[in-house]
């Protein structure tokens, strides 16, 4: 059966990116049809709870992003578990799996990301096993528990972000693990040297096998024909003994359908500054989207979930006719492995000469912001991280911090670390509010002994 | 909205918005026992900065474009329409600090004993934040 459907807002994708999009439609515009279109089956809920949930169980409940009726309340029509096959630009049509095809009059592409797997020999067998969506996480589960009491033993294929989540999610289930690592040293897109062996030491201290500087050459399955794997051989020959593998290489945008469409798309489809591709009427966010990067001052994809949520928030507004400018955003990770808190933003490694680093380090407490002609480049701080969202924001803000840079990186930092006129409008009094006079002196005096 | 705002040319850096803070928060209720015995130790909402002769606090200050909430993963950070303050949900926190990365005031605080974050809450079912109430020196205003 096949039907048309007409709508104002067409919203392709339904986690960070397309729920940011539609309650900032809905902030502007109650009325104007939307529809919201899913792959998956679930109502929105929060990527990065699977690990909570593979390692603890953590209730699918709990693991929703919005409330249960929020797409009632927002008045929106959801499709779940529904493809798009095919998005026309020129006719503003999109057409589903299920026959139906909807017009539209603006389209959010909000499609995120989809796992990298290596071509090797093996990676197909039963009990390998990606790590981006609920269902990679229920199909993990399920698979383990068919192995009852016996010991399983994992080899994650990846040290970057999900490797590494995974890896802990794991190991908190009681499986030993190795962590194949192709560079030579874990997450080293996210963090510098000293971070990322920080961490290393972290997941040794909870008996995690970390290899680096080598590669899974083949997935080895079970010989007596139970359906298990046997091994993995790494590229030195090496085979190391399991019965799962997770292979976390990365994630590559999910650009198919704006490829398809003819949108501008380098390594994720291109969007200007109010996320808006090549064609007026297309918006894209999120993983799949290559958006303004306020450090580089260009385009680049920044697959982390705040960055989805305000791009696809600005998205929505400009979709509903309200101009937003997306103030740009940069990579920016907030990890806690073991208890050990990381946070990182920006450049973290000096690409060349011409970059100033400052920095301390005590033990695992780890503070390093990268500066060029006196602004803030990037910042990695593990342990003590508190006040890092201080120095974020002097990043995002482009302020000059030539002048007080080496308390950046100091144990007592604080917003007192800076000029004045930097923390005054942040905390005190706005002008707006006080309708009194400064209260004079004399008050003062009854107020507080101790002249 | 109504907002707790430092006047820090008259504050003298007594700590007793943090002793007040501690106590708001803590099992016992009790400014000695809150500040002394209790374990784990209640975790003030705010924090002191001092310098020199200047000292102020810095807490949460529900701001307008909400970056935490923006930023938050599991939807535990909220702005409460009606009164437009910042609220967390204790049941989704997670503790993953991503609205500690964006917190331009850092007033974010990790409650690791728990395992997630702390923040002030203007003292909700108070009729002033204790730490405006009980400053001797009228160093803080809720305006």
């Amino acid at each position: 059966m096949t039907e048309t459907k007409k709508v104002k807002y067409l919203i392709i994708g339904n986690s960070a990116g397309g729920i940011g999009a539609t309650e900032a439609i809905r902030e502007v515009d109650k009325a104007g049809a939307i529809t919201m279109v899913s792959d998956e089956p679930y109502p929105t809920y929060s990527r990065p709870l699977i690990s909570e949930y593979l390692s603890e169980g953590h209730p699918l409940d709990r693991m929703r992003f919005r409330p249960a009726g929020f797409y009632e309340n927002h008045n929106i029509r959801i499709k779940l578990g529904s493809k798009v096959e095919r998005l026309d630009a020129e006719t503003h049509t999109v057409r589903l799996d299920d026959g139906e095809t909807i017009i539209w009059d603006r389209l959010l592409l909000a499609t995120g990301g989809s796992p990298i797997t290596p071509r090797v020999n093996g990676i197909n067998l039963r009990g390998v096993f990606t790590f981006t969506t609920l269902d990679d996480a229920k199909a993990i589960e399920k698979y383990l528990k068919q192995f009852r009491n016996k010991r399983v033993k994992a080899v994650v294929i990846g040290g970057g972000l999900i490797g590494v989540s995974v890896t802990e999610a794991l190991v908190k289930r009681g499986l030993p693990v190795t962590l194949v690592e192709m560079k030579e040293r874990i997450l080293n897109t996210i963090l510098d040297e000293d971070a990322s062996v920080i961490v290393e030491e972290k997941l040794a201290q909870f008996g995690v096998k970390v290899i680096t500087g080598h590669s899974v050459a083949e997935v080895n399955g079970d010989t007596a024909g139970d359906d298990h794997l046997d091994s993995v051989t790494l590229d030195n020959g090496k085979r190391i003994r399991c019965e799962l593998v997770i292979v976390a290489i990365g994630v590559s945008p999910r650009t198919g359908l704006a490829v398809d469409a003819g949108l501008k798309v380098n390594r994720g489809a291109v969007v200007d500054r109010r996320m808006a591709t090549s064609c007026p009427d297309i918006f894209a966010c999120g993983d799949m989207a290559e958006a303004y990067d306020f450090i580089l001052g260009e385009n680049r994809t920044t697959p982390v979930w705040p960055n989805a949520y305000l791009g696809g928030r600005i998205a929505g507004f400009n979709m509903a006719d309200v101009p937003a400018e997306y103030p740009g955003g940069t990579s920016l990770n907030s990890l806690k492995y073991f208890g050990l808190a990381v946070v990182s933003a920006g450049i973290v490694t000096q690409p060349h000469n011409g970059y100033e680093i400052l920095y301390e380090r005590r033990d695992t407490v780890y503070r390093k912001v990268i500066l060029k002609d006196g602004f803030l480049m990037g910042l990695v701080f593990v342990g003590d991280i508190e006040k890092s969202g201080i120095v974020f924001n002097l990043m995002k803000d482009r302020v000059n911090v030539d002048g007080f840079k080496s308390a950046l990186v100091a144990d007592d930092f604080g917003l007192i670390s800076l000029p004045e006129e930097i923390w005054q409008p942040l905390l005190k009094i706005p002008p707006t509010l006080t309708t009194s006079p400064p209260t004079p002196m004399k008050k003062l005096e009854t107020g507080i002994s101790g002249e | 909205m109504k907002r707790i705002y430092v006047k820090e040319e008259v504050c003298i850096g007594c700590h007793l918005c943090e002793v007040y803070c501690q106590r708001q928060h803590s099992q016992s209720k009790d400014l000695i026992k809150a500040f002394k015995r209790e374990l784990p130790r209640p975790l003030p909402r705010l924090r002191m900065e001092e310098k020199g002769a200047v000292s102020f606090t810095v807490r949460c200050q529900h701001c307008d474009d909400s970056p935490c909430a923006f930023a938050c993963l599991t939807s535990a950070i909220t702005r409460e329409p009606e009164s437009g303050r910042i609220n967390v949900n204790d049941d989704r926190c997670i503790g993953c600090w991503t609205c500690v990365l964006v917190c331009p005031l850092g007033a974010i605080r990790q409650d690791t004993h728990r395992g997630m974050i702390a923040k002030c809450h203007l003292c909700q079912g108070e009729e002033m934040p204790v730490c405006v109430a009980n400053c001797p020196n009228e160093a803080l205003a809720y305006a």
